[in-house]
């Protein structure tokens, strides 16, 4: 979490190209192919990043307010060098982002990063909201699978035009929402059932390893990104 | 120690209309209990209201007074009800924590909830896995287990947090005739512990196995009650919604076939 939070932070104050490039490379693929999750971490992030990616190149490529030097014109549309330059730039940062969240979410056990918050001192409600944000994407992937699967079973036609694939839409997207609403329901009722909202501490079974090499490299994270914070605001890097 | 209903009738929020009406029913210790009833009958309420999830948790409106040992509940946060009365819900998805990687962990989370000891968590865990014959589960994530699995595992988890009261809305709605054997094998087990148990199933034949008193709800209200047998062979069950256990299916068929009754009691006494 540690090593995720100063990367995409790093990512934002070192701007330009090489600085991040070269932080994705240190700090996201290195560990990621020492975790052995490195095929998972490029289609994750890739999938993550790849929307809001292509709308910045778009935007700053065709629109870079000054931009002098141009590359492309396409009637009233221009592409310059400066907005491509600039483009790469946030590209790198986006990457760099979405790879520090994609390699956490890949490297750490929900039940881990719960019981370790919890152990420092957080509400393990808030902990609980923190893992079931990172749970509610997958499981409404795989209700809206169901759903789409089940409406094909009664003639939805989901394939086809793209007129036929927005109007398939429409009667999946409904009982994904709805069911997911009532889930949350009876999954809240679920928990009270079971003690969750009882005030004080929970009693742990366990603790994440957490030894002092992990500790020292986490504070030497966190140190390091104070100091390039500073280096920057100084103007001493530039 | 006794969970009682006395005239207690509830209506949802937003409702014009109440899902319960003059309810009055006491669970006693080491007894379960089944309901039966049509769809809509208001049993999964009933077990909301004896739970005391509603109105606590989804709001609407609670008339008459629930208790255990005599003392009124109404002023009890849920918190410390749940440390009291646990209940299992028909889906095990939603039973599921979601915040643990393990089967173990999983039973293991009402209790810690609850600040159980250590020891005794691990102890409690694995006594309730063995019960419902998941033992071998213990490592696996939950999320990627069966329905079925997810069930029992759901109600290990009840298993596990020692309650005094325990209601389970069809329990068994998603198990095999070997996991709802567990199971029914577990609330028996519960119950001479001690426990008291509320049993909503639309399978009588559960109930039959189980339940010493049975209660069937139409409408919200109580339309039989009794003692299971009695209840379940009652002429006026299917008119209620209710199908009645195999066995008397069996008797009511072979009746009607002109067998004579001492023979179909003899016959069913073999089986």
């Amino acid at each position: 979490m540690t090593l995720a939070t100063t990367t995409a932070i790093a990512a934002v104050v070192l701007g330009g190209l090489i600085g991040p490039a070269v932080l994705v490379m240190i700090a996201v693929v290195a560990p990621a192919l020492l975790a052995g999750v490195l095929g998972r971490l490029v289609r994750t992030s890739l999938f993550l990043a790849l929307p809001i990616a292509i709308s910045a190149v778009l935007v700053n490529v065709f629109f870079f307010p000054g931009g002098q030097t141009v590359l492309l014109r396409l009637g009233p549309i221009v592409a310059t060098a400066e907005g491509l330059a600039f483009a790469l730039e946030i590209l790198a940062r986006i990457m760099a982002i979405s790879g520090a969240v994609t390699l956490f979410y890949l490297t750490t056990r929900p039940a881990d990063l719960v019981i370790d918050l919890e152990r420092r001192g957080v509400s393990p409600r808030i902990a609980f909201v923190a893992n079931a944000s990172v749970q509610t994407v997958p499981a409404m992937v795989e209700r809206a699978a169901q759903i789409t699967d089940a409406q094909r079973a009664r003639g939805l036609d989901t394939q086809g035009s793209l007129w036929r694939r927005v109007r398939g839409i429409v009667p999946i997207v409904g009982p994904v929402i709805l069911g997911s609403i009532a889930e949350v329901e009876e999954r809240t009722m679920a928990l009270e059932a079971r003690g969750f909202t009882r005030p004080g501490r929970r009693t742990l079974l366990w603790a994440p390893a957490d030894s002092a090499i992990e500790a020292a490299v986490r504070w030497g994270l966190v140190a390091a990104l104070v100091a390039l914070i500073v280096l920057r605001a100084t103007g001493v890097l530039r | 120690m006794t969970l009682a209903l006395a005239g207690v009738g509830y209506r949802y929020a937003g409702a014009a209309e109440p899902a319960l009406l003059d309810i009055n029913l006491e669970l006693r210790a080491g007894e379960v209990v089944g309901l039966a009833g049509a769809s809509e009958s208001g049993k999964t309420t009933l077990c909301l209201v004896a739970a005391g999830l509603a109105p606590r948790a989804i709001g609407g409106m609670l008339r008459g007074r629930i208790s255990i040992d005599g003392e009124d509940v109404d002023a009890w946060p849920m918190h410390r009800l749940s440390e009291r009365v646990a209940m299992g819900f028909q889906s095990p998805t939603t039973q599921l924590s979601q915040v643990t990687g393990t089967v173990f962990e999983e039973v293991a989370f009402g209790p810690m909830n609850l600040g159980v000891p250590r020891d005794e968590i691990v102890e409690r865990t694995r006594e309730a896995l063995d019960t419902l014959g998941i033992t071998e589960l213990s490592e696996r994530d939950p999320r990627r287990l069966s329905g079925g699995q997810q069930q029992l595992l759901a109600i290990a988890g009840l298993l596990a947090m020692r309650p005094a009261h325990l209601v389970l809305d069809e329990p068994t709605a998603q198990l095999d005739p070997e996991g709802t054997r567990l199971v029914t094998d577990a609330l028996a087990a519960l119950a001479t512990a001690g426990a008291s148990i509320l049993v909503a199933e639309q399978k009588t034949d559960v109930l039959a196995a189980i339940a010493s008193r049975a209660v069937v709800l139409d409408a919200g209200r109580i339309a039989l009650a009794g003692p299971t047998q009695e209840v379940l062979r009652d002429p006026r069950l299917a008119e209620l919604g209710v199908t009645p256990p195999a066995a008397v299916r069996m008797r009511l068929a072979a009746l009607a076939a002109g067998i004579d009754e001492r023979l179909i009691g003899e016959a069913l006494a073999g089986a």
